[in-house]
C-alpha cells in the first residue's frame, strides 16, 4: 500500500505553505513511507525534545533557524527541558556563553510559536491530552507515561520529527497509532511492595532491561502514585526501548493478557540497586526531579528542608517545571528549599546541563538520571529514596 | 540494484563499506567526518565525500543533527546505502539533503568501487 495524502497535505509536501512546513512535511512522509503507514493524521499536541545547547550544538541550532524562517506551529506545543534555568542560572553555576547560546535556541522555538516553558512533564503544566488523543511527543519517559497512563496515541519521536509534527499538525499513521501494536506481550508479576518512587525506578530497570521492546503487562502493584508512574515510565524507557506498559488495575488501555509470564522479586529490585549503585561514591551532588517535580514532591521536600542547611561541599538541584517553581514560590516551598542552601532549579535537569567535570558523585532517586549521569557527566550514582537523599545533603 | 528512494538525488563516487551499524551522535566526528567509535570497522576513516555504505543507523535521535552539521562543514557523505534506513539516518539526510537509498543488498558492494547512486528512482548500481 502507497502513502495517501490529502489535497492539503499535497500542498504541504508542494511547498505551497512556505519552506519549513515542505521540510517538516517531507520528513513526516518519509517515515510513514518507512514503516508503511497508509495516510497521515492529525496530531493535538507535540513535545519537542533537542532543546539543550549541550545536545544540540551549533548545527542543530542553524536547522532550527532555518525551519524558523517561515515554519509556524499548528497545534499545542511544549518543549524539553533545556540546559539551565532560564532566569537564575548564574547562581547554578552555568557559564555565561553557555546561558547565550541557551537563550538562542529557545528564542528560535518561541519565533515558531513553541510554548517555552521547558520541561518533560508537559502533562503536569497544560499540555495534556486525553485517553484516545493522537499526539507526537519525543521524550522518552512523556512518551511512556502518555501512551500508558493517560492513553493518548504516540511514537517515540525524535526532535526533528516532533518538530516536523508541530508545523504540519500530522503524522504517520504507523506503530502505536494503531491499535494493534498496542497489546501487551509479556507479562511480569511483582511480588514484592513498591513504596517510593526510587523502587519504581528500580522495577523500570529491571523490566526495561528484559522485555526490550516488548509491551509489557504488569500485575501484582495495588496502588501507585503519578510520581511513581512519572518515575517508572523513565526508567523503563531509559533502560529498554519500551514505549508503552500497562499495569493492571492503574493504567486504562485495553489488551489481552499474555501467557507468557515472568515473577519480578525484591531481590531483582535489590540486584538493579546494585548495579546503579556505584562503589566508592563520593557524593557531591544530590538531584531529585527527573523527571521534573510535581508541587507535591516539592511540598514535601520543602517540609524536609526547613530550617535545616545543606553540608558544605555538597549541592542539590531540585528540578522542575517554570510554571510548577512559580507555584512553590507562591506557597513559600521555595524560600524553604532555597533557604536551606538547596536550589529549585526551573527548566533544567541534571541530564542535559552541562555539568560534566563540576561533580564527582551523584545521589538521586530517579534510575533514569544515573544512567545519564554516568553515560554523559562520568559521575558515580547511588539510588535512594527522596528522604535519603535529603538526608544524605544534609549529613 | 532495485532499492527505494529515501532522499532524492543522483550523484557518482567511491564506496566507503561497512557491515557494522553507525551511531552519528558519538560515534562520527560532526566535524570532520571522521568515525571515532571504538572498535568500529571504520574507525579513524573519513565519511567525508563518500557513498557511505552500512545496513542501518543506531543510537541517539540527535544523531539527525551530527548529519546537518557534516553538511554545513561540507564534510558530508556524497550518499548513504542502506539496508535498512532507520528514522534518525532518514531524518538526517532530508534535513540535510543527503541523497539515500535503501532495501540494497550492500554485500555486493566493496569500498573502493565506484558507485552512481540514483535516488530519485531508487537505482543503485557499480559504474566499474
Amino acid at each position: 500500500m502507497k502513502l495517501e495524502l490529502t489535497k492539503e497535505e499535497n500542498e504541504m509536501l508542494e511547498g505551497k505553505q512556505g519552506k519549513a512546513t515542505r521540510k517538516a512535511m517531507e520528513i513526516i512522509t518519509t517515515l510513514g513511507e518507512i514503516y508503511g503507514a497508509e495516510k497521515l493524521i492529525p496530531v493535538s499536541s507535540v513535545q519537542i525534545a533537542g532543546v539543550s545547547y549541550h545536545n544540540l550544538g551549533e548545527a542543530g541550532l542553524e536547522f532550527l533557524s532555518e525551519m524558523a524562517e517561515d515554519g509556524r506551529t499548528r497545534v499545542l506545543t511544549t518543549l524539553n527541558p533545556a540546559g539551565m534555568d532560564m532566569e537564575e542560572w548564574k547562581k547554578h553555576g552555568i557559564s555565561e556563553d553557555f546561558a547565550l547560546d541557551q537563550q538562542r535556541v529557545v528564542d528560535t522555538f518561541e519565533k515558531m510559536g513553541v510554548i517555552t516553558t521547558c520541561t518533560c512533564t508537559p502533562y503536569l503544566i497544560g499540555n495534556l491530552p486525553h485517553y484516545g488523543e493522537h499526539i507526537a511527543w519525543a521524550e522518552s519517559s512523556a512518551v511512556c507515561f502518555s501512551n500508558s497512563v493517560i492513553g493518548a496515541l504516540t511514537n517515540r519521536e525524535g526532535g526533528p520529527s516532533a518538530l516536523a509534527s508541530a508545523l504540519t499538525g500530522r503524522t504517520a499513521e504507523y506503530g502505536l497509532h494503531l491499535p494493534e501494536n498496542r497489546i501487551a506481550e509479556v507479562k511480569y508479576e511483582i511480588d514484592t511492595d513498591l513504596t517510593e518512587t526510587d523502587d519504581f525506578g528500580l522495577l523500570g530497570h529491571v523490566i526495561g532491561g528484559r522485555t526490550g521492546r516488548m509491551i509489557p503487562y504488569i500485575t501484582g502493584i495495588r496502588h501507585a502514585t503519578m510520581e511513581q508512574l512519572k518515575s517508572f515510565s523513565a526508567s523503563v524507557a531509559t533502560y529498554g526501548g519500551v514505549a508503552m506498559f500497562h499495569i493492571e488495575g492503574i493504567t486504562p488501555n485495553r489488551t489481552t493478557i499474555p501467557e507468557r509470564t515472568e515473577v519480578i522479586t525484591r531481590e531483582d529490585l535489590n540486584k538493579a540497586r546494585a548495579t546503579l549503585d556505584d562503589e566508592m561514591a563520593i557524593i557531591d551532588f544530590i538531584s531529585v526531579g527527573c523527571p521534573h517535580a510535581s508541587i507535591k514532591e516539592i511540598a514535601e521536600i520543602a517540609q524536609m528542608l526547613d530550617g535545616k542547611q545543606v553540608t558544605e561541599g555538597k549541592t542539590v538541584w531540585i528540578t522542575t517545571a517554570k510554571p510548577t517553581k512559580d507555584l512553590a514560590i507562591k506557597m513559600g516551598y521555595y524560600d524553604k528549599i532555597e533557604r536551606a542552601g538547596a536550589f529549585l532549579v526551573a527548566d533544567a535537569c541534571c541530564a542535559v546541563a552541562p555539568l560534566e567535570g563540576r561533580f564527582t558523585g551523584l545521589m538521586t532517586d530517579s534510575a533514569k538520571a544515573c544512567f545519564y549521569a554516568r553515560g554523559k557527566n562520568k559521575f558515580k550514582t547511588e539510588i535512594r529514596t527522596v528522604a535519603e537523599c535529603i538526608k544524605e545533603a544534609l549529613s | 540494484m532495485q532499492g527505494r528512494k529515501i532522499f532524492k538525488g543522483k550523484v557518482v563516487g567511491e564506496a566507503l563499506v561497512t557491515g557494522e551499524d553507525i551511531s552519528f551522535y558519538g560515534g562520527c566526528d560532526p566535524e570532520t567526518g571522521e568515525i571515532v567509535e571504538k572498535g568500529h570497522h571504520l574507525e579513524g576513516k573519513s565519511v567525508s565525500g563518500k557513498i557511505l555504505v552500512f545496513p542501518t543507523g543506531k543510537g541517539s535521535t540527535v544523531g539527525s543533527y551530527v548529519l546537518y552539521a557534516l553538511k554545513k562543514a561540507e564534510k558530508a557523505p556524497l550518499a548513504i546505502v542502506n539496508r535498512t534506513t532507520d528514522p534518525v539516518v532518514a531524518v538526517g539526510c532530508i534535513i540535510s539533503e543527503i541523497p539515500a537509498v535503501d532495501q540494497i543488498d550492500i554485500s555486493r558492494l566493496e569500498t573502493g568501487q565506484r558507485v552512481e547512486v540514483d535516488a530519485n528512482n531508487g537505482v543503485v548500481s557499480i559504474v566499474e
